[in-house]
């Protein structure tokens, strides 16, 4: 991995809104082709950290670059930069008012300026990798959570973006359809994807995550191996942590 | 009941009721557009433009149509502005119904929820695509029981265009009970006559609302 | 425009008597809001009694009322019952009357909003822990009603006095017919006083409603 370029560089940034800050210097490297999983407490600062770098939220201090451009100081294109990092959210937030097909399709036709007809057979082949080429005529309202969420998914991939971000795409979903969409991430991460992934499914993270980062207080805590972090932390807030998803008879293991 | 009285003069409120209908709807899409246009600039914040939607905003919802309406006819000319009868109507509905589409359209918008812009952004299209795609069709929907109901109040409202000297129905009607006394015959023809236009709007729009409310995208 | 046509507002008692033929319009619009609130609540609670009947006629009084121009409504008052009946009604009354209805058809509709809008496990629940009839309704439906009430009643204040501008139409003087009287007397004098005075009541409403729809716009605010 080490001798993959850096595709996306976080220095040290900071924000907050207004009272103490939610992200207090926060620094991280993407490379191409890895795959980080951010895991830490709720209000962590996980979630704001995915959404300074898709410029959704604008940072106080410090620096985020994609591909060694810096994006957070002068004018940025933001519609540019989005197309190369996708981002898919804990509420799936399909456009109700569209079909599956033009949910997916919207971007590359509207975004990208790509030929309609082109877009639709792509969209039908990566909706038949997911399992639901027979659903691309429906209407979000109609598809169950975890299959909305894989519609999410293709719609972010079908941009072609180098970085995919996910914000807690498992977080809203029946436990049954967990399953579902966490086997399409790690396809995914097979076919060598970049991609930071946001999650509280500890197993998920262990298996397709090749570094883990552990948040907490907007700092990051720690930061290893999937192994060495989910079998010997190092952190004792990890070790708590990760402790809280432990079940035992008669109190919590020390 | 004089039925050849009613009937002699059924052609004097057809005439009317033309009118009010003509001045109306055109009254109407100014208002729509005039809301459009507020939300706009509400929703972009654009500023100086911003604070001078708030206070059209107040003064249109604080103030009587027909005060607007005396104010424009008969106050402007002595300021040199001098606009005709049917220019005063159609601006003074304007001006009334354009805060009441505005309000509509921003509750439809804010029914929108958050993360629909964020994802549309997500996807890189810009702010104008987003509320072109995304967030004006999903409001237009909300918003269409509340564009229907100020449809409804502002053809009631016109029935104070008499003022400006326009033979409206209420013109019609003062004139013939005030020439040949004929109050009861006057009066029945003039509520036919809003029945006929006000009745099938609200009824459809009663429909139309009950469709959206069970129906959605999908179905 | 040496000779301000504002001037014509300060000559005599002029200011005085537009601000006595504003009184008679906000007099018209409280004293048919008052009405209304004690019949419209009546009228809410009628329209939820399941009787096919009582909803028939309720409904049919409603749609009615609400579909028809309130200027229709003072020329059926006015014109109508005078004539037909023989009633002989002053303008004002005839107002009072037809804002009455008019009011009491809008409060009833929201009177009955407000009650079916109350979740019936507002009411279990409070049956739950132990309450009588009588202090649920007191401590737990009674308020939710009202909190929900308040607003929309206030608005209705504010669109009784801007719609009782009509009463002018039948023959009421109010401040928009003093208005006119002054004009007329002043149309030599003071040629373009219409701008002043028409611009002067356009205010008059506006500084009387502005404060009642802030005073709305609050309520609604804390209104959970």
């Amino acid at each position: 991995m080490a001798q993959q370029p850096v595709l996306l560089e976080v220095k040290n940034i900071v924000k907050n809104y207004g009272e103490g800050n939610v992200l207090d210097g926060v620094s991280l490297e993407l490379r191409k082709g890895e795959v980080k999983v951010v895991i830490g407490p709720s209000g962590c600062g996980k979630s704001t950290l995915l959404r300074c770098i898709n410029g959704l939220e604008k940072i106080q201090a410090g620096q985020i670059l994609l591909t060694g451009n810096v994006l957070t100081e002068g004018k940025t294109d933001w519609s540019k930069v989005r197309q190369k990092i996708g981002m898919v959210f804990q509420s799936y937030d399909l456009f109700p008012h569209m079909s599956v097909l033009d949910n997916i399709t919207l971007g590359p036709v509207k975004v990208q300026g790509r030929e309609k007809k082109e877009v639709v057979l792509e969209a039908e082949k990566l909706l038949g990798r997911v399992g639901l080429l027979d659903k691309k005529d429906a209407y979000p309202r109609q598809l169950s959570g975890g299959q909305k969420q894989r519609v999410a998914i293709v719609r972010a991939l079908i941009l072609k973006p180098e970085i995919l971000l996910f914000d807690e795409v498992t977080a809203a979903l029946d436990p049954e359809m967990v399953r579902e969409v966490l086997d399409v991430i790690l396809e995914l991460a097979d076919d060598g994807y970049t991609m930071l992934i946001v999650t509280h499914e500890m197993q998920f993270a262990r298996a397709v995550a090749d570094q883990v980062v552990f948040l907490d207080g907007g700092r990051i805590v720690e930061s290893d191996a999937p192994e060495q972090f989910f079998t010997q932390p190092k952190a004792e807030r990890a070790r708590r942590f990760l402790n809280t998803f432990v079940y035992e008879k008669g109190g919590e293991k020390a | 009941m004089d039925t050849e009285f009613i009937v002699k003069y059924i052609p004097l409120y057809v005439e009317a009721t033309k009118l009010t209908l003509g001045i109306g709807l055109v009254g109407i899409v100014l208002s729509v557009v005039a809301g459009l246009l507020i939300v706009w600039i509400q929703y972009f914040r654009l500023p100086v433009f911003k604070q001078l939607a708030a206070v059209y905003i107040e003064l249109s919802r604080n103030t009587p149509l027909l005060v607007q309406l005396f104010f424009l006819y008969f106050g402007l000319p002595k300021a040199g502005i001098r606009i005709s009868s049917q220019g005063c109507a159609m601006i003074g509905l304007c001006f009334l119904g354009g805060s009441y589409m505005a309000e509509a359209f921003r509750s439809g918008i804010e029914s929108v929820e958050r993360g629909q812009e964020e994802s549309a952004l997500a996807l890189g299209l810009k702010k104008s695509q987003v509320v072109r795609y995304i967030i004006l069709p999903q409001a237009i929907s909300v918003s269409v029981p509340a564009l229907c109901a100020n449809m409804i109040f502002l053809l009631k409202e016109t029935s104070v265009f008499s003022v400006v000297a326009l033979a409206d129905l209420m013109y019609v009607a003062k004139d013939l009970i005030g020439l040949y006394y004929k109050t009861d015959e006057a009066l029945l023809m003039l509520v036919i006559a809003y029945l006929m236009i006000l009745l099938p709007i609200s009824v459809l729009a009663a429909a139309l609302e009950r469709r959206l409310r069970y129906a959605g995208f999908g179905n | 425009m040496q000779d301000l046509g504002i001037r014509v507002l300060f000559l005599g008692n002029n200011l005085q008597r537009l601000l006595g033929g504003l009184w008679i319009t906000l007099r018209i619009s409280l004293i048919a809001v008052a009405c209304s609130i004690v019949l419209g609540i009546l009228l809410g609670m009628l329209m939820t009694v399941r009787n096919p009947v009582i909803k028939a006629l309720t409904k049919l009084y409603l749609e009615f009322i609400r579909i028809m121009p309130q200027l229709v409504l003072l020329f059926l008052v006015f014109f109508g019952l005078t004539r037909s009946f023989g009633i002989n009604l002053s303008g004002e009354t005839s107002a009072v009357i037809v804002f009455t209805l008019w009011g009491t058809a809008e409060m009833g509709d929201l009177v009955r909003g407000a009650l079916i809008s109350i979740p019936k496990h507002q009411y279990e629940s409070g049956a739950a822990i132990g309450l009588t009839r009588w202090q649920v309704y007191h401590y737990i439906m009674i308020p939710q009603i009202l909190t929900r009430l308040v607003p929309p009643a206030i608005n209705l204040t504010t669109r009784m006095i801007k719609t009782t501008s009509l009463v002018s139409l039948i023959g009421v003087v109010e401040v928009l017919k003093v208005a006119q009287q002054m004009i007329e007397a002043n149309r030599y004098t003071v040629p373009d006083s219409a701008l002043w005075i028409y611009g002067t009541i356009f205010f008059l409403y506006f500084l009387v409603c502005w404060p009642i729809s802030l005073a709305a716009k609050k309520l609604e605010k804390r209104a959970w």
